[in-house]
C-alpha cells in the first residue's frame, strides 16, 4: 500500500531518547485539537441544538475514521465492516442500560471493551488474510453480525431495543443529556485524534507502516507482524464501540439494519481516503469535508435527489487522480509540510 | 414427516435458484480471477438487469427470454465502459483503490436510479405456469431460469476453452506481463473480461426479475450472495461459482425446513467467514 505522501513522520524516525518529548513538540497536533476543540465549543457558544447536531455527526465520524485508519491507513488492511464494533458498542450499551438500568458511564466503557475483545478475538482470526481476501471476510463478518442480531432474542431480534424515556431523568432530561451525549464525544474525539497521532509517532506505529509496505520483509526486520496487527485493529475498535453507545443512547433506540449498515463502513473508508490515508490529520479533515459536503448535497435544490451519484463522482475522480487524498498531497507537493501535518 | 414434506417443497426451488445465483457469481469471480478487482458495482448492475426485464417486456412488451439478448449485449458494452472510465487507472493499484473506484460506480448507478426510478417495488407479472410433481410444485419461470443459467455458463465455457479471445482472458488471468510479451493485447482483454462479468451479472437480474419483485436497492442482497458463492466457489473460478451457487441454493432449501428463514443469512455469512479463513482457495480451488 504504498502511495506518495505516506512517508513515516520525521519524529518517529529519530532516536528514540527524542522521540519521547518530540512527539509533543509537533505544532501540528496542538493546532489540530485547538481548531477542533474550537469549532467543538461553537455550538456550546450558541446554544443552537441544530448545529450542535450538524457538528455531532462531524465529531463522530471524525472518531470512527481516525480509529478505522489505524488499521487501514497505518497497517494497510482494508475493512470493511469497521462498522460492526460501532453496532457491537451500541447494543451492548444499551441492553445494560434498558435491562439492568446501569449508567450511561459503565455502558461506554462496556461498550468500549466489548468492541475491544471482539476485534482482538476477530484479529487473531481473520487478520492472517491479505488483501482482499481480508477485505471481503470484513464484509462477512459484518453481515453475520447483522443477521445473528437479527435473531438474537435478548437484543430483541429485528425490532432492537428502545430506552424508556425515564433514562434520560438521571441525567437531567433529555435536553441536558444531549448535552451530555454532546461533550462526551467532544472528550472521545480528543482521545481518538490524540490515540491516532500516539500510534503513529511511536515505534508501534513505525512497526505498522512496515507491515502496510511489506508484511514479510517487517517481520524479518524483527517486527511480530500478527501481534502487531491484533493490537492495531484492538486499538482502531475500541473508540467506536464508545461512540456507538453514545450515538444510540442520543437515538434511544438501536436495530440491526441501523447497527451495522454496510455502506456506514464504507463511507468511513471514503473519508480517509478523502483525507489522505495514513495520515492524523486526514480522516479528521476527510470526515468533516465528508459531511459538509453531504450537507451541501442533500440540501441544495440542484443536487438533492443526485446527491448519491455526485458524491460518487467526487469519489471516482478522487480516487484515479489524488489517490493520496488532501493531506497526502499537500505533503508530496510541499515536503516542507511534512514536519507540520501530521 | 411435516419437516420432510416442507424439504421437499423447499429444496427444488433452492436448487432451481441456485443456479441464478451461481450466474451472478460467475460474473463476480470472472472479473476478480482476470484482474484481481472485486467489482463492487456487482449489484446495481444486477439490479439494472431487472429493470431491462421490466422495461422490455412492460413497456415494449418483448418477451423476457428474447429480451435477454439485447440486455446481455447492453451489460456487455456498460462493463466496458465502466472499465475504461473506472477501473482502467486503478488496476495496477493496491485493492483499495479499485474497491473505491468501483464502489463509486455503484453510488453513481444507485443515485440516478434512486432518482428516476424511485424505490418503490416493481413487478414483472409473467408467467408460465408450473410444474407438479407429487407435493412438489416447480414454477415455470424458475425451471427456464435455471435452464438458462445453465445455457450461459456452458457458453461462457466453450468461449474461454475454445475460442482464441477465451484464450487470451486465460493468459491474461494467468499473466498479465508474459501475456502482453505474447503480443495480446491485454488492455482490450482486460475490458473484455469485465464487460463478460458484467453481462453475467445483468443477465442473472433479468432472470431474477421473472420471478420476485424488485427495486434499483434489490442488487444488494444479491451482490452478498455472490460474494458467499464466489468463495465457496474459489474466487476467480467460474466454474466452481455454479457449483457455489447450487451449493448456496441447496443450503437455502434445506435450512428452513428446520429453523426460522431468518437464520439464513447468519449461516451462509458464517460460512463464508470459515470457509476464507481455512480453505481461501474454495472448496474446489487447488492449494496455492
Amino acid at each position: 500500500m504504498s502511495t506518495p505522501g505516506n512517508e513515516t513522520t520525521a519524529v518517529s524516525t529519530q532516536p528514540a531518547r527524542r522521540r519521547s518529548l518530540g512527539a509533543w513538540r509537533n505544532p501540528g497536533i496542538w493546532l489540530t485539537l485547538v481548531t477542533v476543540l474550537l469549532v467543538s465549543a461553537w455550538p456550546v457558544l450558541t446554544q443552537k441544538a441544530s448545529t450542535r447536531e450538524v457538528i455531532f455527526t462531524m465529531l463522530l465520524s471524525v472518531v470512527l475514521a481516525s480509529s478505522l485508519n489505524i488499521i487501514l491507513g497505518y497497517t494497510g488492511y482494508v475493512s470493511f465492516g469497521h462498522v460492526v464494533f460501532f453496532g457491537i458498542g451500541g447494543y451492548l450499551g444499551l441492553y445494560l442500560m434498558s435491562t439492568f438500568g446501569s449508567s450511561l458511564w459503565i455502558a461506554i466503557i462496556a461498550g468500549g471493551i466489548a468492541a475491544g475483545l471482539l476485534a482482538f478475538l476477530l484479529g487473531k482470526a481473520i487478520l492472517r488474510l491479505r488483501g482482499a481476501y481480508f477485505a471481503l471476510a470484513t464484509i462477512g463478518v459484518n453481515e453475520a453480525m447483522r443477521a445473528f442480531i437479527n435473531n438474537f432474542k435478548p437484543f430483541g431480534g429485528p425490532i432492537g431495543l428502545s430506552l424508556n424515556f425515564q433514562v434520560y431523568q438521571d441525567y437531567g432530561g433529555a435536553a441536558k443529556a444531549l448535552w451530555l451525549s454532546y461533550y462526551l464525544l467532544v472528550s472521545i474525539t480528543v482521545g481518538s485524534i490524540l490515540l491516532s497521532y500516539l500510534v503513529k509517532s511511536s515505534k508501534f506505529g513505525l512497526g505498522l507502516v512496515a507491515i502496510r509496505e511489506d508484511e514479510d520483509a517487517a517481520e524479518v526486520m524483527g517486527v511480530i507482524t500478527p501481534n502487531a496487527k491484533t493490537w492495531a485493529y484492538v486499538l482502531s475498535a475500541i473508540l467506536p464501540g464508545m461512540v456507538g453507545v453514545l450515538f444510540f443512547f442520543k437515538n434511544g433506540n438501536i436495530e440491526p439494519t441501523d447497527a451495522f449498515r454496510l455502506h456506514f463502513s464504507i463511507e468511513l473508508l471514503v473519508m480517509v481516503m478523502l483525507g489522505g490515508f495514513g495520515t492524523v490529520l486526514g480522516p479528521i479533515i476527510g470526515a468533516a469535508g465528508y459531511q459538509r459536503l453531504r450537507g451541501f448535497l442533500l440540501t441544495s435544490q440542484l443536487f438533492k435527489d443526485i446527491q448519491l451519484s455526485v458524491a460518487g463522482v467526487l469519489l471516482l475522480v478522487i480516487i484515479l487522480f489524488i489517490p493520496a487524498g488532501a493531506v497526502g498531497w499537500l505533503r508530496h507537493r510541499f515536503p516542507a509540510l511534512r514536519r507540520v501535518l501530521p | 414427516m411435516q419437516q420432510i414434506n416442507l424439504l421437499l417443497a423447499s429444496l427444488p426451488d433452492g436448487i432451481l435458484l441456485g443456479f441464478v445465483y451461481g450466474l451472478a457469481a460467475m460474473g463476480l469471480t470472472l472479473i476478480w480471477g482476470v484482474m484481481n478487482v472485486i467489482n463492487l458495482s456487482h449489484g446495481p448492475i444486477i439490479a439494472l438487469g431487472m429493470f431491462g426485464t421490466y422495461f422490455l417486456f412492460i413497456r415494449a412488451g418483448i418477451n423476457p427470454y428474447l429480451g435477454l439478448f439485447l440486455i446481455a449485449a447492453l451489460g456487455l458494452l456498460l462493463g466496458i465502459l465502466i472499465y475504461v472510465v473506472a477501473v482502467h487507472r486503478v488496476i495496477n493499484a493496491p485493492h483499495l483503490s479499485s474497491l473505491l473506484a468501483t464502489f463509486s460506480v455503484n453510488m453513481i448507478i444507485i443515485g440516478l436510479g434512486t432518482a428516476i426510478l424511485t424505490t418503490s417495488p416493481y413487478n414483472v407479472d409473467f408467467s408460465l405456469g408450473s410444474l407438479k410433481i407429487g407435493s412438489t410444485t416447480l414454477l415455470g419461470t424458475r425451471l427456464v431460469a435455471a435452464l438458462v443459467a445453465i445455457l450461459y455458463s456452458a457458453a461462457l465455457y466453450l468461449f474461454l476453452y475454445r475460442t482464441r479471445p477465451g484464450k487470451y482472458i486465460r493468459a491474461v488471468a494467468n499473466n498479465r506481463a508474459a501475456a502482453e510479451l505474447m503480443g495480446i493485447p491485454s488492455s482490450r482483454i482486460l475490458a473484455l473480461s469485465f464487460g463478460l462479468g458484467t453481462m453475467l451479472a445483468a443477465v442473472s437480474g433479468a432472470l431474477i426479475a421473472t420471478f420476485f419483485p424488485f427495486n434499483i436497492l434489490s442488487g444488494g442482497s444479491y451482490e452478498l450472495k455472490s460474494f458467499v458463492i464466489s468463495v465457496l466457489g474459489g474466487l476467480g473460478n467460474p466454474i466452481g461459482a455454479l457449483f457455489g451457487g447450487l451449493i448456496l441454493g441447496t443450503l437455502e432449501g434445506i435450512i428452513p425446513a428446520f429453523l426460522e428463514t431468518t437464520w439464513v443469512p447468519v449461516i451462509e455469512f458464517a460460512l463464508f467467514v470459515l470457509i476464507l479463513l481455512i480453505r481461501p482457495s474454495g472448496l474446489f480451488g487447488a492449494e496455492e
